[in-house]
């Protein structure tokens, strides 16, 4: 393994940060500020994708910036775990950018140049947690994520926005300084906080101090990961504009809490660790439970937003249970499926929103006979449905195989059954969506009137890359190399097949 | 370079009266003496902090008297940094002063100036003076030119202001009685000196009573919970200028000097172990940390809410000196910077709210974002460092303390820390909520149009409510605009010298949080170096 100092992961994260400032800006001009996010998305996308090559091929990139507390840098450092969430969030940046000009134009939204910064915001931070070093550097990274989430959460501007930002920021800012104290602790205790593969906390430093930095960091992420019980800003966070929905709280914001379990257990105690103190343990009963819980919460609600987010929260704890397992098969079952439920949980959201757009529509009740209005987006919907549920050919079926074969390595036959439940009840409230809107007529759908070409072009590749990742995961970006080479790290475990 | 600790305090003392008598011929050119006298004190105090992290300390005699009979004046990592805080906040204060003034407090602007350099003046001598005497003399000199300050504002403040100096006048006393107790044992008032002859007198009642009187009479000046109870309504009814001033550097001298006793003059092991000061410090200083947050939660009135704020805020470097560890204390010290830049900002961007709508009120305030787009970014990024959002200064001087708190093992503290900052996050983040909101129809204009004659009746001098302000009361509603005595003058984005100042603290506010270390390593470190033998 080698080392290279390269300044690319700090040009990805500062080069959103620098088009907020533009938008800023450019507010006068809507053309010149949408122009400024694309730029920006597309650069961000090739500087991550350039960093793909050579940390494949085992080198790790880095860059110290300034010293933040004695001995503890301001450290960017590229690995494969960090990449792939780096590469799927920047990914579906650049689609979010031709979706929320249509998405906002369409329904003539107020305050875009606010969205459009804010959202680039987001997107720094997002990037800066994934090539972060260290703990410290994450959890700063993390905290302005939060702080920069919340004008998007409260956009609408209305009184029950507000009351939601309001506890969206009691959720996030409890949970940033539960991650401050739990660093603190660290801090003092290893003497160091640098992201190592496979943990660098030992049992020395004593059973109480470890517990209490492991719930901390449990309270810290379980926030942003929607695990129950801390899951209830989510569902309301969807009162923000689809945009933010699809690409924050579908993808960046809230796969940066799984993420942080991502480090927590192969970064900083190390599965083995976490084996024997018994917290994994712990960690995978609550997902579990999450799993279960939100799939059933899902099939009661009859708007469409809050069933995709109540689905979300049950396919985040799919990896946080895959992480929690500790085997090397759910590692990378979880790894792929921060990808693959990212393709189809923003299909989905991209579909309601253009659906809101188009016909103004909100609740699945009401979608009746609308696939002869919007057949492609429907279709998208589709994919996006029977993926998640784990059909064999779209992306959610690789990584939901890998999370079973985990749960069996794992020995634990419970977990097996949560997921082939849970997989029904996925099916259970997402299909029949997709059948009513084909197969039953209602008065009101004329014929064909697709939604703006800029929300159904990216509806239509997020689709196609849902199956794409199933068909073969490691066509596009190499995603199945680098899920592997980061559980490589963490378990010093190498799997000899490929991709199925 | 050897006179520069005497050279500050010195050109502010004639910036004084320069400003007076400039002042008295014509007004423009008593600011002028101010904004140069004082530009030219910031300046010899950036000298002063790069001399001491390339040379050391500079130890100099006043007259060419040693030190048992002459004064002597210290510049060392700790009163440099102390010194550059001051004049720091002190120049931009300076800048922002006259628009202020002309507004808040029209027909008094000749006295303020003057006053405002004789503040400075005695704040840089008691941190550069090396003799403990002499250190009271510029307490007083700094006291005296507070309450004329403070006393101008609002109808109330003169009340409250008598408060003050009623709680100043007896920590003062405190003081003076514990330096006389000091000066009958150890036979000097050099604070060299004492720091060699008192491990011999450790056991003598005398010294354990002058540490115990020193530290109560300048915990009173500093408003170390419980003994707070002046400084709420003294900030309220401030001209915003003055909070500006005050509020960020005043109490934080007194409490550089509690630690300059508790490092330099008694050695640490005294204030820690034989007499457990430090403890009780810490222990109030937690009180105060809750007690300050929750009344701050309780306000409604923007300046009020900074005031206890201030309390809490305070209390966060107490317990910095009652962790009593290298990295508690460097915590306590980082926050006396970062709260002087946070407080001093926020309480200038009061002043700037009110000079150009009026408001005061928080549920006031909305709409304001779009019309003072800077000020209220400003506003946004002072309020983040507040409750501790990285990667502003606010954070990182609570990262200290929490590294502190591990190292000493007290999880009480560690606990206070944390919930503090989430009630921190409660007020500030209710304000900001309050500003980025659109307007709904009329509320922007109408206290506009209602503060003119409220304005009016308190700069005829009478007001229709005759009764003396309670003891620690709360503003009462009719009486929240009086303060101007002018209306608000209409206008969009605060005026350019009123804005420069804020924007500046602000991008300070940042790089001091990104580039503490420079901080940490050249100038704290070396202070906090008797703690970690």
């Amino acid at each position: 393994m080698e080392t290279l100092l390269d300044l690319r992961p700090l040009f990805a994260i500062l080069v959103s940060a620098v088009a907020a400032v533009a938008i800023a800006f450019t507010g006068r001009n809507p053309n010149l500020r949408e122009t400024w996010s694309v730029l920006a998305a597309v650069t961000k996308f090739a500087l991550v994708a350039s960093l793909l090559p050579g940390v494949l091929a085992g080198e790790r990139y880095e860059v110290d910036l300034v010293q933040l507390a004695p001995g503890i840098e301001l450290g960017l450092r590229v690995d494969p775990a960090g990449l792939l969430f780096a590469l799927s969030a920047s990914f579906l940046w650049i689609l979010t950018c031709f979706y929320s000009i249509g998405y906002m134009r369409g329904l003539d939204e107020g305050k875009q140049t606010r969205f459009y910064a804010m959202l680039a915001s987001c997107l720094s931070a997002t990037i800066g947690l994934c090539f972060s070093a260290n703990v410290l550097t994450f959890v700063i990274f993390y905290e302005i994520l939060s702080v920069a989430t919340y004008p998007l959460v409260t956009h609408a501007g209305s009184e029950k926005a507000y009351r939601i930002g309001r506890q969206y920021l009691v959720y996030a800012i409890t949970a940033g300084i539960a991650l401050v104290a739990g660093t603190a602790l660290i801090h003092q205790t290893a003497g160091t906080l640098d992201f190592q593969a496979g943990g660098f906390l030992d049992a020395g430093a004593g059973t109480g101090v470890l517990w209490t930095i492991f719930l901390l960091f449990m309270l810290g992420f379980g926030v942003k990961a929607g695990v129950m019980p801390l899951h209830s800003w989510l569902p309301n966070a969807m009162i923000a504009p689809t945009p933010v929905s699809a690409l924050l709280h579908a993808v960046a914001v809230v796969k940066a809490g799984v993420f942080g379990f991502v480090r927590l257990v192969g970064f900083i105690f190390g599965p083995e660790l976490l084996g024997d103190m018994g917290a994994a343990a712990l960690l995978a009963a609550f997902a579990a439970a999450t799993i279960l819980i939100a799939s059933c919460i899902a099939l009661t609600k009859d708007d469409l937003k809050a069933r995709l987010a109540y689905s979300t929260v049950g396919h985040l704890s799919y990896i946080v249970l895959g992480v929690a397992l500790l085997v090397p098969h759910a590692l990378l079952g979880a790894a792929l499926h921060m990808v693959t439920h990212a393709a189809m949980k923003i299909t989905l959201f991209f579909c309601a929103g253009a659906i809101y757009v188009h016909t103004g529509k909100k609740k699945v009740s009401e979608l009746d006979g609308i696939g002869r209005q919007m057949p492609f987006t429907l279709a998208a919907f589709g994919v996006g449905a029977v993926g998640l549920a784990g059909v064999p050919l779209i992306g959610g079926f690789v990584s939901k195989w890998y999370l079973a074969a985990g749960s069996v390595d794992a020995g634990g036959l419970f977990f097996l059954g949560v997921l082939l439940l849970s997989g029904l009840l996925n099916a259970a409230y997402l299909v029949p969506i997709v059948t009513r809107a084909f197969f039953r007529t209602s008065e009101g759908h004329p014929a064909f009137n697709e939604a703006s070409l800029f929300m159904v072009v990216p509806i239509g590749i997020t689709a196609a890359l849902s199956i794409l990742l199933g068909i073969h995961p490691d066509g596009l970006f190499r995603f199945f190399s680098v899920a592997e080479a980061m559980v490589a790290g963490i378990t010093g475990t190498t799997f000899a097949g490929g991709a199925p | 370079m050897n006179q520069i600790p005497v050279l500050i305090p010195a050109i502010l003392l004639f910036t004084s009266f320069a400003a007076f008598f400039g002042g008295m011929i014509r007004l423009r050119w008593g600011y002028a003496a101010t904004l140069l006298g004082v530009a030219a004190s910031f300046l010899v105090s950036m000298a002063g902090v790069a001399h001491v992290i390339a040379n050391g300390e500079i130890r100099y005699h006043l007259g060419g008297w040693a030190p048992p009979v002459g004064i002597e004046w210290v510049l060392d990592p700790l009163s440099a940094f102390m010194v550059a805080i001051v004049t720091t906040i002190g120049l931009l204060v300076v800048v922002y002063l006259p628009r202020s003034a002309r507004f808040e407090i029209p027909g008094k602007e000749a006295f303020a100036y003057p006053s405002v350099a004789l503040l400075l003046a005695g704040l840089t001598g008691m941190c550069l003076t090396g003799d403990v005497f002499n250190l009271y003399v510029f307490l007083e000199i700094a006291a005296l030119a507070a309450y004329a300050l403070l006393a101008v504002g609002d109808r109330r403040a003169p009340v409250a202001v008598f408060r003050y100096l009623v709680f100043g006048a007896v920590g003062g006393g405190f003081y003076l009685l514990g330096v006389g107790f000091l000066y009958f044992s150890a036979g000097t008032l050099n604070m060299a000196d004492l720091a060699e002859r008192l491990p011999e007198l450790y056991q003598s009642r005398a010294v354990i009573a002058a540490a115990v009187l020193m530290v109560t009479g300048l915990g009173l000046k500093m408003a170390l919970f419980p003994m707070h109870l002046w400084l709420p309504d003294v900030y309220n009814f401030a001209p915003s200028a003055s909070a500006g001033l005050i509020a960020p550097i005043m109490t934080k001298v007194s409490a550089y000097a509690i630690i300059r006793l508790f490092l330099d003059v008694f050695h640490p092991v005294f204030l820690i172990e034989i007499l457990p000061v430090t403890a009780f410090i810490g222990w109030l200083a937690a009180g105060g940390i809750l007690f300050g947050s929750v009344m701050a939660m309780a306000q409604t009135d923007l300046r009020r809410m900074l005031a206890y704020s201030s309390v809490g805020q305070i209390s966060y470097i107490a317990l910095g000196i009652g962790l009593a560890n290298p990295f508690g204390l460097i915590g306590g010290l980082l926050h006396m910077l970062n709260h002087a830049l946070m407080k001093g900002v926020l309480f200038l961007i009061g002043g700037a709210i009110r000079l150009r709508t009026g408001l005061v009120e928080v549920p006031e305030f909305a709409g304001l974002g779009r019309k003072m787009p800077w000020t209220m970014a400003s506003f946004t990024i002072a309020a983040l460092a507040m409750v501790g959002i990285p990667p502003t200064a606010g954070f990182f001087s609570k990262y200290y303390l929490l590294l502190g708190s591990v190292d000493a093992g007290n999880w009480i503290f560690f606990a206070i820390i944390i919930v503090s900052s989430l009630l921190s996050a409660v007020y500030f983040f209710r304000v900001i909520e309050m500003i980025y909101r659109e307007p709904e129809e009329g509320v922007i204009s109408e206290p506009a149009v209602a503060a003119v004659p409220a304005g009016a009746m308190a700069g005829g001098g009478g007001h229709g409510d005759s009764l003396p302000p309670g003891l620690g009361g709360g503003p009462r509603h009719d009486d929240r605009r009086s303060g101007g005595a002018r209306p608000p003058e209409e206008g969009g984005e605060a005026p350019g010298t009123m804005l420069l100042p804020i924007l500046v603290l602000a991008v300070l506010i940042l790089l001091v949080g990104i580039f503490n270390v420079l901080i940490v390593d050249r100038l704290l470190e070396p202070v906090v170096a008797p703690l970690s033998g």
